[in-house]
């Protein structure tokens, strides 16, 4: 039998007090919030906080998928469920939550797994975060007094596991750009059903007038955090889209990626999967912008 | 122990007050606290859903919320799925004539990972394979083979859509 070693527990009860309670409890605190990855880790004592903050009430506060101008933002709270339902995000990024959230673990995790959990918890194979680091999203991260900042990716996940959230922020919202004739997909290769993948690349493109306006192209578990692959982007932008050009895109994913040997394929065969699901997601990325 | 913290849960229809660790995991307050030992722990890592239970409606690995998480919840476990008189519900009707189970170690997180699958359906119709086998991807079964479950679910449905018809 497993069970987290002990803790005290407190529930939030807005944005502003869940930060005061990180405040006061200087470093000992851990949110709360599908659990589903903190509760597994606090079991094998791979996390050991002295106190979580339980934000699961904040739900009228931070669950929501909304547009503001050329930005969707998506609420901390928001659970997969409501990112896989969501006709507002399959019809401003066809199809590219959709495709993630559907191969994201399985239905009873997404029932409570969360945006913020998924992005904080900084796995190298999160598809979440692969989707959002494609969509060049950005994190919109509370601190005490109600200081905002707002970090791209790159900067926001440090490595594996590590994010650059300080012990007394929160993960408010992701914002992400939107983009006229837009067309995303998610590629995933995985053990199991409702396994991590062995390798996930997720692709999204813009297209207009016959040329590729914007080009966001992020594999999962195959580096110290979901990769972006600039070289692939600056290749796709400007130019039309053809499977030449995403076959090139998915050669150079599968260099510039850094996969491990591990329980899930050697390294070499996660490498050549990086480059067949970039040139996969792209080519149909792009049949989707141009439909 | 850490702090213990105060719970009101219902669970199946019957209120309960309890003061737990707040490391408590709900399963374990089902079974070890209430004798609710109809919720499995299976691999005890959030992979096997053979804990699933229902809280507020909706599917959850038992052995990955606290029990405190829960206050003021409305559980269900597999001990509140058949009727007052003990007549069987439609998923456990569907898993006893279509021998849904062989050890049944899995049975009860499945049933109500498919209640939750069923209750979310807004399609008419009749649920496919495919639908069924998706749905219960959180849920592992080492002896079946999975195709009797489906049939199982599926019998569920159709009884359910005859019912409401
Ligand atoms: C069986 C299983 C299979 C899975 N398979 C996949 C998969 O295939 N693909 C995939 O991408 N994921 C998978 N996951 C992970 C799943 O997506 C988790 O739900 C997610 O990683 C964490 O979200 P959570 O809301 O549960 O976070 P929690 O577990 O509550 O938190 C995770 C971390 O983030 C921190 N945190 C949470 N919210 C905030 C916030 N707003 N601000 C600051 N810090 C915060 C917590 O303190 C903790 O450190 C799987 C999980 C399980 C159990
Ligand atoms: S015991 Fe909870 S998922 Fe296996
Ligand atoms: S019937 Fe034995 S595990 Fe499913």
């Amino acid at each position: 039998m497993q069970t987290p070693a002990p803790c005290e527990y407190s529930r939030a009860t807005s944005v502003d007090d869940a930060i005061a309670q990180l405040q006061a409890l200087g470093g000992n605190a851990r949110i709360l919030a599908g659990g589903y990855s903190l509760i597994p880790m606090m079991k094998l004592r791979l996390a050991n906080p002295g106190h979580v903050i339980d934000i699961n009430p904040l739900e009228s506060e931070l669950n929501y998928i909304r547009q503001e101008g050329n930005e969707i933002r998506i609420g901390a709270l928001t659970r997969h469920v409501n990112m896989l339902e969501s006709d507002l995000l399959s019809q401003v990024f066809p199809h590219i939550f959709r495709e993630a959230e559907a191969v994201l673990a399985d239905p009873v995790v997404r029932n409570r797994g969360t945006m913020g959990g998924s992005l904080c918890q900084s796995d190298p194979a999160e598809d979440l975060s692969g989707v959002v680091v494609a969509l060049k999203g950005e994190a919109v991260l509370r601190g005490p007094g109600g200081a905002e900042r707002v970090v791209g990716m790159e900067e926001f996940h440090l490595g594996p596991y590590m994010t650059s959230v300080q012990p007394t922020e929160m993960l408010i919202e992701v914002r992400i750009p939107t983009h006229s004739g837009f067309g995303g997909a998610h590629e995933k290769v995985e053990r199991r059903a409702g396994d991590f993948a062995i390798v996930a690349a997720s692709a999204a493109l813009a297209i207009e007038g016959g040329r590729i306006t914007f080009a966001g192209v992020a594999c999962s578990a195959v580096g110290p955090t979901t990769l972006h692959i600039e070289r692939a982007e600056k290749a796709l932008v400007g130019q039309a889209p053809s499977e030449d050009l995403f076959a090139q895109c998915g050669q150079m994913a599968a260099a510039d990626c850094s996969p491990n040997s591990d329980g899930r394929g050697p390294a070499d065969y996660k490498r050549h999967v990086a480059g067949v699901l970039t040139t996969r997601a792209l080519s149909r990325a792009a049949a989707t912008a141009v439909s | 122990m850490g702090a213990t913290v105060a719970l009101q849960v219902t669970v199946n229809g019957e209120s309960h007050d309890s003061e737990v660790p707040a490391r408590m995991l709900l399963v374990h307050y089902l079974r070890d606290e209430l004798g609710l030992t109809g919720t499995h722990v299976g691999c005890d890592t959030s992979n096997c859903g053979a804990c699933t239970c229902l809280v507020d409606g909706e599917s959850a690995k038992s052995c990955t919320v606290l029990a405190v998480q829960c206050d003021g919840a409305q559980i269900t476990t597999i001990e509140g799925m058949a009727g007052p008189d003990g007549e069987l519900h439609a998923l456990q009707e569907g898993f006893w004539a279509e021998h849904g189970l062989q050890c049944g170690y899995c049975t009860p997180g499945m049933i109500m990972a498919a209640a939750d699958l069923l209750e979310r359906r807004t399609a008419d119709g009749p649920i496919s394979e495919q639908e069924v086998r998706k749905g219960l991807e959180g849920n592992l079964c080492r002896c079946t083979g999975y195709h009797n479950i489906v049939k199982a679910v599926q019998a569920a449905a159709e009884a359910s859509r005859e019912v409401a018809a």
